[in-house]
């Protein structure tokens, strides 16, 4: 229990830290999205033009 | 035949004609240049409309205020630096000269300087006195505002080639140059604060000329890639 | 070891081998940062000064010197891709740019926020490493901005590569007139980070996470590249076999 209050100042730690897991997490999901996103784009419109073709 | 053909007139000349002829242009166009001076002095009337117009409060904040109403006035000028050239083909032009590029910036950045940067100097005494401010700090003021002008004018010739002919090109003109010119806001405003309080303020006078020297030589090369990037 | 350079600057082999180098660059780092995070919030002594607030630190220097290193990756590939006309260097550039930015953001907010407990206010303009990240966000906006305005991918490359080249001598200019400036405005107190000397029980979760933290950005980064190179290249022929190919990956 000590810990998570650190002193008195566990509200700006654990934001801070929290923040920071925060940062890392929405940047790993964004670059996993971004990549199946340009995947999928290209692919739908690579498969359109062999259908096509 | 002996006759070698037209020869490409010499750098100086070609310098001060690029040069003449943006003041030309200027010259029938006054609102061009009186524009950005009456946005300065309109800016400066702002402060004490908003903040209140204690005698205190002017001298203390006159020297920022000023500083930052003629950074933002630059800023206004800067955008038209190449755009009538991008617009009537004139930049193309002088993109294909055999006049070296970082030249022809240098001469056009000159003309702008002296069509923006030293009216503002000329007119800040005006507005400086408004500001309760004492004759002595008002020559460190235009000091520091020939100075700085001058490397704001060098600074913002690199952004505005980068950004000539782009949609919505003026906010982003200003997005690109405020973090650039930073340096000489902060030097130049502090240091006439540090002469208004009767301080030593000559490195602040070193680092602008530094600044304005270095600019002068650094700023045109870049200015010239950048005007190679966009027109290419 | 030319060759190796040559191969590296392909596209379709950088998008093979991307994936692999950026697993080798996260596990370690993860397990840098567990250990970096663990002994920092729960092992190291309490600093003398500011309590325990000061452990905000194994988040804000990583932070803060990441913010630093992206901005120099920025202006070092986007000078390769112009100089060299690598399109990959000119793909990094782009790719590392909404990462340092990100740094940046988490650099400030943990700043101001180690800041309220001890100077007794959300922000300090006269702290100058604040006011420098402060600017040093304002040039990634400035570069991303510009890359968005214009159209043609070349010519963004070339554009934004000039502009943070000419930024990294503004910031490091813009770092020394906000510290004169801030010593004009002597404020509070400035951030002491740990005292004269830390005591390693207090140093070794900060390397950790400094390295911990590099080797996750570096594995965002490649993976962030990776598919930056895939858009760039949707029209190419590589690309096509890829994507028709049987096994068909991701």
């Amino acid at each position: 229990m000590e810990s998570l209050a650190m002193g008195g100042y566990g509200a700006y730690v654990w934001t801070c830290f929290g923040l920071a897991a925060v940062v890392l997490i929405i940047n790993e999901w964004r670059v996993r999205a971004r990549q199946e996103a340009v995947y999928k784009e290209i692919e739908v419109r690579i498969k359109a033009l062999e259908d096509s073709a | 035949m002996t006759d070698q053909g037209p020869q490409m007139p010499g750098l100086l000349v070609g310098l001060v004609a690029v040069a003449r002829r943006d003041l030309l242009l200027a010259w029938k166009r006054p609102g061009d240049v009186l524009n950005p001076l009456f946005f300065f002095a309109m800016v400066c009337t702002l402060f004490p409309l908003a903040v209140g117009p204690s005698a205190e409060q002017l001298t203390f904040s006159g020297p920022g205020v000023l500083w930052v109403a003629a950074l933002l006035a630059m800023l206004i000028s800067l955008n038209s630096l190449f755009i009538s050239d991008f617009d009537d083909g004139s930049l193309e032009q002088l993109l294909v000269s055999p006049q070296p590029l970082p030249l022809v910036g240098l001469g056009k950045t000159a003309a702008h300087w002296l069509t923006s940067g030293l009216p503002l100097v000329l007119v800040s005494p005006i507005v400086a006195i408004t500001y309760r401010m004492p004759g002595d700090v008002v020559l460190v003021l235009m000091l520091t505002l020939t100075l700085g002008t001058i490397s704001l004018s060098l600074l913002g010739s690199i952004g505005a080639a980068l950004t000539v002919g782009l949609h919505r090109g003026t906010a982003l003109l200003s997005l690109l140059i405020l973090p650039l010119s930073m340096p000489v806001l902060i030097i130049g405003a502090n240091t006439v604060s540090l002469a208004a309080g009767n301080e030593t303020y000559s490195a602040g006078i070193w680092a602008l000329s530094a600044y304005a020297v270095g600019t002068l030589s650094l700023a045109p090369y870049a200015t010239a890639a950048a005007l190679r990037i966009s027109n290419e | 070891m030319w060759k190796w350079f040559h191969q590296l600057a392909s596209p379709p082999h950088f998008y093979r081998i991307a994936p692999a180098f950026s697993t080798w660059l996260l596990l370690p780092g993860l397990a840098l940062i567990a250990y970096g995070v663990y002994s920092g919030l729960f092992l190291a002594p309490m600093d003398y000064q500011q309590g325990d607030a000061f452990r905000i630190i194994y988040i804000h220097v990583p932070s803060a010197y990441l913010s630093l290193m992206a901005y120099m990756i920025v202006a070092v590939a986007g000078g390769i891709g112009l100089i060299w006309r690598m399109k990959l260097a000119h793909a990094v550039a782009a790719s590392a740019a909404p990462l340092g930015a990100w740094f940046t953001f988490l650099a400030l907010a943990t700043g101001s926020i180690w800041g309220r407990p001890m100077w007794g206010t959300w922000w300090e303009w006269a702290d100058p490493r604040m006011m420098s990240e402060l600017i040093l966000l304002f040039f990634y906006f400035g570069y991303m901005a510009l890359r968005a305005a214009i159209d043609d991918t070349a010519k963004a490359d070339k554009a934004s590569a000039l502009l943070a080249l000419v930024g990294v001598v503004n910031v490091i200019i813009v770092h020394y007139s906000v510290e004169w400036w801030s010593s004009l405005h002597q404020g509070q107190t400035i951030m002491a980070e740990g005292g004269p000397a830390m005591d390693p029980g207090m140093l070794y979760p900060l390397l950790a996470n400094i390295f911990g933290f590099t080797l996750l950005f570096g594995s965002l980064l490649l993976r962030r590249t990776r598919t930056e190179v895939l858009f760039r290249e949707r029209r190419t022929r590589w690309v096509k076999e890829m994507i028709l190919a049987p096994e068909g990956q991701s």
